[in-house]
């Protein structure tokens, strides 16, 4: 079925004589046959027939195309009549005109922002986030006190189940990761430093490398990343379903029931995957080195004892549970900050994700120069 | 088509949606068997049941959306094949789902332009006129169209929704429970729209409901879901002279009354 619309003047009348479908499939085209034949200013001082009669179909689509005419014209000052319309199509028609006569705002678009307006809501939103990740710190702080005075409030399963999820599952990745950096850090120390005769100092570079930074930086990315990222869809989540809604109404804490645990777990596990990704960074260099280098592990252990002592492993451990609290709070803060809509999730689940890398970085610099400055 | 003025009063009505033998279950439990349905153009079906019967289950299955292990589905006078709907069958139904599925990054005006700018080349001014037009006549402010959907109270949600359903002039509405969660003043203003929307622009309109006041005030039809296939189908008399334990309470318990009068 094809739509038309007939055109002809009818006396002082301009008569509009819609035929065919006048359905949305149609819209595109019949929209240009109305816009191009009927504005009120191409017919001089004449009113308007819209005679429905001979029209097959009639969807809103169709029946707005009709009603927009009307409009042009009573606002042009002209009287716009109705004829051949059935029972139904009044109905229709009624219900289409009583929206289209009224004046209404155009729908917002989408602004972009200007870049001044920008900039200074970045920096207030920065602000305001600083006094917001206080805020959850602190709560988190007293949660604390009030489960130390409290213990039967700790929620043990669930700070297994995190641990499971956080720390056991990401010990495959972690180990391989670990092993293999420290296997390439042992490659470049032992190759460039064949041109001093000096290979066997590899094992020093490795060994003071891997345990006081690498293995927990690469363990505090990667859990940042696994865990963090888990941790914040979680809680957004649970945040669009009004499932922290549902706790707080029971009289439960969000803070005890998903937060505290969460924390506490990840302080937990983080060192443990720290020592482990040590413990794998070396073997990745031992295995290297015997075979790069010709360095047999026998020589290797040897050296090794020498090299390092057992703070040069505390050194790194000792930095695990901060970063731990770093990547945990920051999950749960921005898991917390999640909104209704599916897009506000994803965008604090990257924030989550790359806040926490960040600082976890930034904050194993600060720890670089506080050893330095205390001789550690 | 939409609206066919001149139809006979007397004519066998022509049947624009039907299963038979569907037969739906997940993981080994069966949810439905051997379902024989049929939806008849124009009209005003209601799909009830008791919880957890596979009301919802139907609607999705016909919708394509879980698949079935046995039986046909066909619509539009065309069989659904193994691979779901085609597109072109999807363009001319709209659904309105429970909790409104509105898309949450998007505004409602931008929600309900969704399927008129993926499917038509319309102008720009007539999408949103068009998308104005559409949730206007729902019952919305056109100040809505520039809410998120988060903003939306669940009755505006469901309208919001029936906004978009209707976006492409549908044949066909799937609604699921439209009318939940609704104050009976905006229930009722609700069932009124669908009963407009049916009688001037022909379109045939499955709901799933528990609502006792629609299933009184508007429905042509109603089929009754139990015992994993449909008990018993036909109008409001036809279900209350049933017998069946769950059919009576339903129709003939207290509330019922105090709806049916």
């Amino acid at each position: 079925m094809t739509a038309a619309l007939d055109v002809q003047t009818d006396g002082n009348r301009f008569v509009l004589r819609p035929k065919g479908s006048w359905v949305i499939a149609e819209a595109a085209q019949l929209d240009r046959a109305v816009r191009s034949s009927s504005a009120p200013d191409q017919q001089g001082g004449k009113d308007l027939l819209i005679d429905v009669g001979s029209v097959d179909a009639l969807d809103t689509s169709g029946a707005f195309l009709l009603a927009r005419v009307e409009r042009q014209w009573s606002d042009a000052g002209r009287k716009v009549e109705w004829s051949g319309a059935d029972h139904a199509r009044t109905v229709l028609l009624d219900r289409v005109r009583a929206v289209v006569g009224e004046d209404a705002e155009p729908f917002r678009k989408r602004s972009s922002p200007n870049i001044l307006s920008a900039i200074g809501d970045a920096v207030l939103s920065t602000v305001d986030y600083a006094g917001y990740l206080l805020r959850i710190f602190g709560a988190l702080v007293l949660q604390v006190g009030y489960t130390i005075r409290h213990p039967s409030n700790l929620r043990f399963t669930s700070i297994l189940h995190q641990m499971d999820s956080a720390g056991v599952r990401a010990m495959p990745i972690v180990l391989l990761l670990s092993l293999i950096v420290g296997g390439i850090i042992a490659q470049q120390g032992a190759f460039q430093l064949q041109y001093f005769g000096a290979s066997i100092f590899a094992v020093d570079l490795v060994g003071i490398l891997a345990l006081r930074e690498l293995a927990m930086i690469i363990t505090a990315i990667m859990v940042a990343g696994r865990s963090g990222s888990a941790i914040t869809a979680e809680l957004g989540s649970m945040r669009m379903r009004e499932e922290t809604d549902a706790l707080q109404a029971m009289g439960l804490d969000a803070m005890s029931v998903l937060v505290l645990p969460r924390v506490i777990s990840l302080v937990i596990v983080l060192p443990l995957l720290t020592f482990m990704a040590a413990m794998a960074s070396i073997a990745g260099a031992i295995f290297t080195l015997w075979l790069y280098a010709g360095i047999s592990p026998t020589a290797f252990i040897g050296r090794f004892k020498d090299a390092v002592t057992l703070s040069t492993l505390a050194a790194g451990l000792l930095k695990a549970p901060f970063m731990a609290i770093i990547i945990a709070i920051i999950a749960c803060a921005e898991g917390m900050l999640v909104q209704g809509s599916s897009e506000s999730l994803g965008r604090h689940t990257t924030a989550s994700v790359v806040k926490g890398i960040f600082m976890v970085i930034v904050v194993d610099g600060l720890f670089a120069i506080f050893y330095a400055a205390i001789n550690f | 088509m939409p609206l066919s003025t001149s139809k006979a009063p007397d004519a066998e009505p022509e049947t624009i949606l039907q299963t038979s033998g569907l037969t739906v279950g997940f993981g080994g439990r069966t949810i439905l068997e051997n379902l024989d349905f049929e939806v008849r153009r124009g009209e005003i079906l209601a799909i009830v049941g008791a919880s957890g019967t596979g009301k919802s289950v139907l609607t999705r299955a016909i919708l394509g959306l879980v698949p079935h292990q046995a039986g046909t589905v066909s619509a539009f006078g065309e069989e659904i094949g193994p691979s779901g709907p085609s597109v072109e069958m999807e363009k001319r139904w709209g659904v309105l789902f429970q909790f409104g599925a509105l898309f949450s990054a998007l505004t409602v005006a931008e929600n309900v332009a969704v399927p008129m700018r993926e499917f038509l080349k319309l102008p720009e001014d007539l999408v949103q006129d068009l998308s104005r037009l559409r949730i206007e006549m729902v019952g919305l402010k056109a100040s809505d169209g520039d809410k998120m959907p988060s903003e939306l109270s669940g009755g505006m949600i469901k309208r919001a929704a029936l906004a978009r359903a209707l976006a492409l002039d549908p044949d066909l509405l799937f609604l699921d429970e439209p009318t939940s969660g609704l104050d009976p003043i905006s229930a009722a203003g609700f069932d009124q729209l669908i009963v407009d929307l049916r009688n001037t622009l022909g379109l045939t309109v499955v709901m799933v409901t528990h609502d006792v006041d629609t299933l009184h005030s508007i429905v042509d039809r109603i089929a009754v879901i139990a015992e994993k296939r449909v008990l018993v189908e036909g109008d409001l008399n036809t279900m209350k002279t049933f017998d069946h334990p769950w059919v009576k309470e339903y129709f003939q318990g207290e509330r019922a009354r105090a709806a049916f009068g």
